[in-house]
């Protein structure tokens, strides 16, 4: 029996539908396996495809020979990147409203002229078995020209440092993450600096001058994976009409479909692509790796191909997040007033331009009404896998800073962190570093409710100040919270009305958190009927209008308007039916809770199943549809609250409860949303604790395993607590903001708060394992 | 009239200045006044040959990421910002 209140409802809108937790449509199929992933698609005359990756980090590919490897019986293609075009590095605008550098996207999946970190890919085979084609990658000969790599972003922006594209432009605008290229004319060096911008709000240096407290510290966060169970995996089936088919497990079928056009020089018209289910993404899987090799591996071997990953593969050439180096000054007034900040934020991208500094930069102090700000950011390429995407990409370790930072103030002010934050949160219509003003979210109510959670003023038993009654083991508590911006974009769906009553409901978003559910939820409340009668798919690209990724807490905000939208295009149908029907103007019939009325004649009544058994014979199928690009996202807050146990002889951090607070607006499926943010939390625990990409000196990853790469599990962590706030996105039809990716945002700050309380010692590099605890309480010992 | 915020970039052409108040019942309008009067401004916010915001860039009207760019109206008292879009995971 819980002593809290899970969900906190601050709106007085009813809902039939939404807010429920019905069981989950896809669940059936998942649970007993039937589902299919990435590599479940199987097709006759299959083919295997491997990738032969660089050995070195940085290196001059003076050629490739690939003689033997396609003389070996069983092989039937082996391909390298000169078996497409060469595409543009210049910045280009899809059609569709994404701004990517394509020359730079193609040029990860198959290195072009240079090989700039271990596990780039350099060519591909595709053969009768797995085997063979791991055999045939043996016999490709590379002739590489070893060149010194640059293995972090101190190295890389050090004066003389090799750079690793020739050409890199250093650019001034936080928008352009992608990065570009200096004109072929243009005798500018080279940059490993891709971008480098700034903001600034009020007067930073005055600021400085008007605090009683000044804090300033500098944190470093190291490269950690997605961590996703299922690897990159797809197949792809060039036919004989010049058609490419593509199934894989993505987070966007659409991103698949038009890079993949795009990479082979074709119109997207030809290409369809094919959501399978996914296995987790994180972020990760709206990068492409493996759908354009299978498909330039079909192309020439005139089979359907399919590539699948290892796991080594997947930690080595896939997108972990970026290094950081955060450095973080705060000033405050003696009543604790924030009064001054500044940052400076160098994040590593890996090996093309595009970490994710701007939206660090962007959400680090947006959650605080601090008058005078500058924060300057770095954009910064090294010979290590390109980053990627990582829930709330930026954002976590930005936090880690800020929130470590505030902790600090805070003790110095000798206040409750938690009070403090209550002072000085945002509130609407308050001015970010940024420039916009903040719009209505709910950080007061967020902290107020963490305030009255149980877990807040619980006793903390063995914490430092009463540490000798627990012996070796000491107790701490810690606080902290997180911004996120989320995203929205263009989203499509098509709502057909069955005979029965049921309907079937097509979108375009992969559901990789539930956001089938949530969104058939969109639909069943819109037209009144049960969610029982509401069969989702997420359709192919042939199938359903453009739905940019599932990606930035966007899935459910924007595929459920569609949903919605297509509701109300269905109830519009139904509307001129029954009017038909009646003999009477449309303007008479109302409809409400999935029965349509004469308004003023009670026995003109038609349940929304009685007229759709009618609607052959009274103007043919109900066809629902919607494409929107809705505005008003609304951003996302979280404040979480943490109680840790270390053991001072091993160094050993033990998580003894965790309570995550988080403004949902209006919780679609409360389950899912507990969902989310209990596997944020986890996935932050690891960070702070645990996970850790570790190189050698030449750059290669040490710990390419789950073995050796631990990330937690069950047994390792309590129950985590969940409390949803619900302060209505009044921008939102339904009241929802986006909640994946906030719950990742605080648990860095947190965690290491609570390890601070707990020994003394701030920990300002993650992660927090055991050897660095130990060092860290040696020093403090002068041990 | 509308309030811009500049980008950095931006207000190199307005002598530091990071806010100006320019006439525009839309974007594209509001644009093309800053062209009139800082001259060189309107390649630095968008691409002419696309008739296009520059790509990656946002217009944040009101506190409102716009999706319609240099569509988006724009009222007597609107503050217009400049500002790349959040991307996610």
């Amino acid at each position: 029996m819980l002593d809290y209140k899970p969900n906190i409802v601050l709106s007085n809108e009813e809902f039939n539908v939404v807010g429920t937790r019905p069981v989950r449509p896809d669940g059936a199929d998942k649970v007993t396996g039937r589902a299919r992933y990435g590599a479940d698609q199987n097709l006759p005359g299959l083919l295997y495809g491997k990738i032969l990756r660089s050995p070195h980090s940085h290196a001059v590919i003076k050629s490739v020979d690939v003689s033997e490897a396609e003389a070996l019986p069983g092989v039937h293609a082996v391909v390298t990147s000169a078996d497409w075009p060469e595409t543009s590095r210049r910045l280009s605008d899809l059609a569709e409203g994404a701004i990517q550098n394509l020359g730079f996207l193609s040029t990860n999946v198959l290195a072009r002229g240079k090989a700039l970190y271990k596990g780039h890919a350099i060519a591909a085979v595709a053969a009768a078995s797995p085997h063979l084609a791991e055999q045939a990658l043996e016999l490709i000969k590379v002739d590489y020209e070893v060149l010194p790599p640059v293995l972090s972003a101190d190295e890389a922006m050090a004066p003389g440092a090799p750079a690793l594209h020739e050409k890199l432009a250093s650019l001034s605008n936080p928008a352009l993450r992608p990065g570009g290229l200096l004109d072929e004319d243009d005798d500018t060096a080279g940059s490993n600096i891709a971008n480098h911008f700034e903001f600034r709000l009020g007067d930073v240096e005055q600021g400085f001058k008007d605090a009683d407290v000044i804090v300033e510290k500098e944190t470093v966060t190291v490269p950690v994976h997605q961590g996703y169970i299922e690897p990159h995996a797809g197949t792809a089936q060039w036919g004989a009409d010049g058609k490419l088919t593509i199934w894989s497990s993505s987070q966007g079928q659409f991103t698949v479909r038009d890079h993949t056009a795009r990479f082979m020089g074709i119109p997207v018209a030809d290409v369809k692509a094919i959501p399978l289910e996914i296995g987790g993404g994180f972020g990760a899987k709206t990068v492409l790796y493996v759908e354009p090799v299978a498909a330039l591996l079909s192309r020439k071997s005139g089979h359907p191909v399919k590539v699948q990953m290892s796991r080594k593969e997947v930690f080595e050439a896939t997108g972990p997040t970026s290094g950081t180096k955060i450095k973080v000054k705060l000033g405050a007034t003696n009543e604790g007033k924030l009064v001054a900040a500044e940052s400076r934020l160098v994040y590593e991208a890996g090996a093309f331009p595009g970490s994710p500094v701007s939206p660090g930069a962007q959400c680090m102090m947006a959650q605080y009404d601090v008058p005078n700000a500058y924060l300057e950011a770095y954009d910064v390429v090294i010979n290590r896998p390109k980053s990627a995407a990582y829930r709330a990409p930026g954002a976590p370790a930005s936090a880690f800073a800020m929130e470590t930072a505030i902790d600090e103030l805070c003790e110095k002010l000798g206040m409750d962190p938690l009070e403090f934050r209550l002072l000085n949160s945002s509130k609407e219509g308050v001015r970010r570093v940024t420039g916009p003003m903040t719009p209505k979210v709910g950080y007061i109510e967020t902290l107020q409710a963490l305030k009255d959670h149980p877990h807040y003023a619980a006793p903390l038993d063995g914490s430092a100040a009463g540490a000798e009654a627990n012996g070796v083991k000491r107790r701490g508590r810690g606080i902290a919270s997180g911004f996120w911006g989320n995203n929205t974009g263009p989203a499509s769906a098509l709502a057909v009305v069955n005979s029965d009553g049921s309907v079937s409901l097509t979108e375009g978003s992969p559901d990789i958190g539930g956001s089938r559910a949530a969104v058939s939820q969109h639909l069943a409340e819109a037209l009144g009927i049960s969610m029982d009668d509401i069969k989702p798919q997420v359709g192919d690209t042939d199938s359903i209008g453009f739905t940019s990724n599932t990606g930035g807490s966007s899935a459910t905000f924007k595929s459920g308007w569609a949903a919605y939208e297509a509701g109300q295009d269905v109830k519009r149908q139904m509307r001129e039916r029954a009017a038909r029907i009646w003999d009477i103007p449309v303007d008479d019939v109302e409809y409400a809770d999935g029965v349509l009325q004469h308004t003023s004649d009670p026995e003109l009544r038609l349940t929304f199943k009685q007229l759709a058994a009618r609607q052959v014979g009274t103007g043919g199928p109900i066809v629902g549809r919607a494409g929107v690009n809705p505005p008003g996202a609304g951003p996302s807050i979280a404040v979480h609250l943490v109680d840790v146990e270390v053991d001072t002889e091993t160094g050993k951090v033990d998580v003894l409860r965790y309570t995550a607070v988080q403004d949902a607006g209006k919780a679609i499926h409360p389950s899912y949303v507990e969902g989310q943010i209990q596997g944020g939390v986890v996935q932050g625990i690891g960070w702070a604790l645990n996970e850790e990409y570790r190189f050698d000196a030449q750059g290669g990853m040490l710990n390419s395993s789950f073995l050796d790469y631990r990330m937690p599990i069950s047994l390792d962590l309590p129950m985590i607590d969940t409390v949803i706030v619900e302060v209505a996105n009044p921008a939102h039809p339904y009241g929802l903001r986006g909640v994946g990716e906030v719950p990742l945002v605080p648990p860095l700050a947190a965690v290491s708060n609570a390890v601070y309380d707990a020994i003394g010692v701030r920990m300002d590099s993650l992660p927090i394992s055991p050897d660095k605890v130990l060092e860290a309480l040696w020093s403090k010992n002068g041990q | 009239m509308p309030e811009v915020w500049l980008p950095p970039r931006v207000q190199t052409l307005t002598g530091g200045r990071q806010q100006v108040v320019v006439p525009g019942a839309t974007v594209r309008q509001v644009i093309n006044n800053l062209e009139r009067e800082y001259p060189g401004s309107r390649e630095l916010l968008m691409d002419v040959d696309e008739d296009d915001l520059l790509p990656g860039l946002a217009v944040v009207v009101d506190g409102e990421t716009s999706l319609l760019g240099l569509l988006e109206r724009v009222g007597e008292g609107s503050e217009v910002h400049f500002l790349p879009a959040i991307g996610g995971g």
